[in-house]
This record gives C-alpha cells, sequence and structure tokens, in this order.
C-alpha cells in the first residue's frame, strides 16, 4: 500500500481514542463537586500557577539537541551512499564530525552540559 | 501451518478478482483500520499482563492470578475498570491541548506501525526511507508529552513533561547514531533491503564490534526514550505522583498507558529488525542443514520472538538498575553515549568500506 495507509492509521488512531472516551462518556453518570476540578497537589489546596518561568537548563539541552539533530539528519543520505563513494566519503565525514565534535568540546568547556 | 506469507497475496487477488480499483484501496483502508486496532487492543492487555508477570517472577512472587486462569484475564479487567471512571478535566486547564495530547501519543504509535514488517511480505508501507520515516515520526512523541504537561495546569505534570522532554529528545540522538551505523552497512534506508541484507546472518553478528557497541547504545537509548526505569524518572512516582499524566483520568489516562506500552513494543521491533534481522531465520554462513531447519518456523514467530526478547529485556532492566537522578541523566547520554556513538559511526564506516564485515 502506499501513502493513504498512513491516513487509514490516522483514522485507526482517532476512531481508537475517540471510541474509548465516548464509550466511557455515555456508561459514566459522575457527579459534580468543585474540589474535583482543583489541580492535584497531595491533598492540599493549589497554591500559585505552575505556568510560569522554569530552569533555563532545559532550554540548553533543546539547543543542543536541535544542532546535533540537524546533523544527524545530514548524515542519513550520507549512510545510504558511503559504501558506493568509499574512502573519499570516509575522509569528508571524518572533517565533518570533527569541526561538530569541536563545537561539542566547546559548549562541553562552557558548562552547558553541567546541570545546576 | 501457520503463517501470515501467503495470507497478504490471498488476500490482494481475492480483492482483485472481485473489485474495481477504488473498491480496493478502500476495502484495503479498512482493513488496516482493523488490524492495526486489533493490534494495539491485544498487545496493551499482552504486555501489561507480561510487565506484572515478570515483575513478579523476577520479585518471587505469583503476580496477578484471580482473573481468569493464572491472571490470564486482568488486564481485561482493569480496562473494564477504567471505561467505567469518570474522566475528570481540571477547571484551570486549557482544556483543547489536554483533550488533544491522547490523540496525539496514540496517532504518533499508530503511525510507526506502517513501515514494520511483521512477517515477510506482511508490511503495511514498505516506504524506500523506512528508517527515516521512524526516527521522524517518533520525535513527535515528544509533543503529546509536552502537550499533556503544559495544558494540565499542575506542577507535577509541567516538571514530568519537561524532564521527559529534555530526556527524549537527548537519547533520540544516540539512538539515531546507532540506528545509522547499520544503515551504513545496508546502505539502503527500506526496511525490506535491511531484512533481506542479514540472510546469510543478522548485523549483530555480522557487523563485528561497531555493530555490538551499536545495539547495546541502541537498548540504552530506547529504554530512555520510552521512559522506562531506571530513564523513568518523567514520572518518577515518588517526586511527581505520575509525572505528565497525573491529571488524567479514565479513559484518557487508559491511552497513555497504552501508548507507553505500544511504544515499547514498536522501538523493539525496530531493535529487532535492524540488529537481529527482523523476520529472518537464524542463519549461520554455510551451514545448509541448519539453515534449512530454521526456516522451517515461520516468519512471523521469529519477528516476534525477536521483539518480545527486547521487551523482556527493557523489562529486567526496571528491575536491576536503580532509577538515575536528572543530572546523572544528561551527563550519560552528553558525555558518554553521545561521543562514543559518533565514533563508533566512523568505525563502523571503515569496517563498511574495506568490507571486513561478513
Amino acid at each position: 500500500m502506499g501513502a493513504i495507509s498512513l491516513i487509514a492509521l490516522l483514522v485507526a488512531a482517532i476512531a481508537f481514542s475517540a471510541g474509548g472516551i465516548l464509550v466511557g462518556k455515555i456508561l459514566v453518570k459522575g457527579s459534580s463537586n468543585p474540589q474535583k476540578g482543583q489541580a492535584y497537589e497531595c491533598g492540599i489546596p493549589t497554591d500559585t500557577s505552575p505556568w510560569h518561568q522554569f530552569n533555563v537548563g532545559y532550554y540548553l539541552f533543546a539547543l543542543l539537541f536541535l544542532i546535533f539533530d540537524v546533523e544527524l539528519v545530514f548524515l542519513y543520505p550520507w549512510a545510504v551512499v558511503v559504501k558506493k563513494i568509499g574512502i573519499v566519503a570516509l575522509i569528508e565525514i571524518i572533517v565533518f564530525i570533527f569541526i561538530l565534535f569541536m563545537g561539542f568540546l566547546y559548549a562541553h568547556k562552557k558548562g552547558a552540559l553541567k546541570w545546576n | 501451518m501457520f503463517s501470515l506469507e501467503g495470507l497478504t497475496a490471498m488476500i490482494q487477488n481475492w480483492l482483485a478478482a472481485n473489485f474495481n480499483p477504488t473498491m480496493i484501496l478502500v476495502l484495503q483502508c479498512v482493513i488496516v483500520i482493523l488490524l492495526a486496532i486489533t493490534l494495539f487492543a491485544v498487545l496493551g492487555l499482552v504486555l501489561v499482563l507480561m510487565e506484572r508477570k515478570v515483575a513478579a517472577h523476577i520479585q518471587i512472587r505469583l503476580g496477578p492470578n484471580r482473573v481468569g486462569p493464572g491472571g490470564m484475564f486482568q488486564t481485561v479487567a482493569d480496562t473494564l475498570k477504567l471505561i467505567m471512571k469518570e474522566g475528570l478535566t481540571p477547571d484551570k486547564a486549557d482544556k483543547l491541548l489536554f483533550n488533544l495530547a491522547p490523540f496525539v501519543v496514540m496517532m504518533v504509535g499508530m503511525l510507526l506501525l506502517a513501515p514494520i514488517a511483521f512477517a515477510k511480505n506482511f508490511q503495511i508501507w514498505d516506504l524506500n526511507i523506512g528508517v527515516l520515516y521512524i526516527s521522524s515520526i517518533s520525535s513527535l512523541s515528544v509533543i503529546g508529552i509536552l502537550m499533556a504537561g503544559w495544558a494540565s495546569n499542575n506542577k507535577y505534570s509541567l516538571l514530568g513533561a519537561m524532564r521527559s522532554g529534555a530526556q527524549i529528545v537527548s537519547y533520540e540522538l544516540s539512538a539515531g547514531f546507532a540506528v545509522l551505523s547499520i544503515i551504513v552497512f545496508t546502505g539502503s534506508l527500506q526496511i525490506t533491503d535491511i531484512i533481506n541484507s542479514q540472510e546469510n546472518g543478522w548485523w549483530l553478528f555480522k557487523g563485528h564490534i561497531p555493530a555490538i557497541i551499536s545495539f547495546v547504545i541502541f537498548i540504552i537509548a530506547v529504554t530512555a526514550e520510552t521512559n522506562r526505569a531506571p530513564f523513568d524518572l518523567a514520572e518518577a512516582e515518588s517526586e511527581l505522583t505520575a509525572g505528565f499524566h497525573t491529571e488524567y483520568s479514565g479513559m484518557r489516562f487508559a491511552l497513555f498507558f497504552l501508548a507507553e506500552y505500544i511504544n515499547i513494543f514498536i522501538v523493539c521491533a525496530i531493535g529487532a529488525t535492524l540488529f537481529l534481522g527482523g523476520w529472518m531465520p537464524l542463519h549461520i554462513g554455510h551451514w545448509e542443514g541448519f539453515n534449512h531447519l530454521m526456516d522451517y518456523i515461520p516468519s512471523s514467530v521469529w519477528f516476534m520472538g525477536k521483539t518480545f526478547f527486547l521487551i523482556f529485556l527493557i523489562m529486567w532492566f526496571r528491575w536491576t538498575f536503580p532509577r538515575l537522578r536528572v543530572d546523572q541523566l544528561l551527563n550519560l547520554e552528553w558525555k558518554y553515549l553521545l561521543p562514543i556513538s559518533l565514533f563508533n559511526l566512523l568505525l563502523a564506516t571503515v569496517i563498511a568500506i574495506y568490507g571486513w564485515h561478513f
């Protein structure tokens, strides 16, 4: 099958999830209670919203990930043809990885990989 | 004999004989939808029970043993219970994203089924960029998790989602590099080509040291990517109650729970395909008699056997290693696995170019 199978799979996912949730909705009566709508915080009343600043460390790792993920995407076409091209492709990729590795070492030296 | 090989051809022939092209396409879609939903339901039931039985076995206890023979229908009972539960939405939650998140997670799981070869000639779509497709779709799962964590408006959820996001994107890199070293050997991204290239031996055995290193890195990385222990600090129950799905209840929770197990199945299936030859029987060089004997075992049994072996391995980890701290987790990836997998890729390239593999 071609690309249409992806649409079929998407339909399957939506049907499966929606079906489950709908059956639950139909079967369950439920009761209303103001406490039920509260966010869970181990039983004590909810205090302050969680939607505020959080550790910048996650952002740094996301940036680093972006760099290396782009590298990974570049490497896919290379990996397919490397056997045909041979030693030239190997030298090229050593240069490529060397430059990126220098960047990685720089990030490491700057302390971007340290968690505080 | 039980075999799926002839089944697809039989169905195709029957469809071609009886219907016009448009109708065939529609019927094929219906078959795919039904099969995918059945597979999801069965996998959920089997894997949850397997997890509990494996845990019980390792801890020398019985595990679920009340519902059905040997507790076989325990998960069915649990699912019924979850259907009967009320699905709550917190008042302050972002309603749209909160309700959308389980769908996103399920969609990612479903879409990943497309290129997996369950048996010989038994594959939904054998696209020529199979491995690239898998790695691109599987990186979408982090969006569903972040959506759920953010929309819940709960501190535990948000923290769990952020941790899980950082963890998944980090370990995706070394998983990607581990996969790449196999691509270097095969020179094709198509799943069928990768499996056919392992006819005279699986890459784990053929590819020398780099393949073994890749396999180990791949297993570690996918354990982290699926948020399994020892990398389960996204839902470290002693600190974050349940991580990103703290606020979910009823069927929506069940969907997240199911998606987690489906993801384990899918990454193990990919690992089995790349490193252990997918549905390819165990063949050793020129041992004709042995190879012939192995061919008698159906390909679907080989595939499922390998996949469930890897799943068992990942379940085993949970009861063997203590949970890592968040800085240890990121150190392991960025300071050890990533550099090692980069150099391993170069090593694999050298071996592939000079043809030193078997």
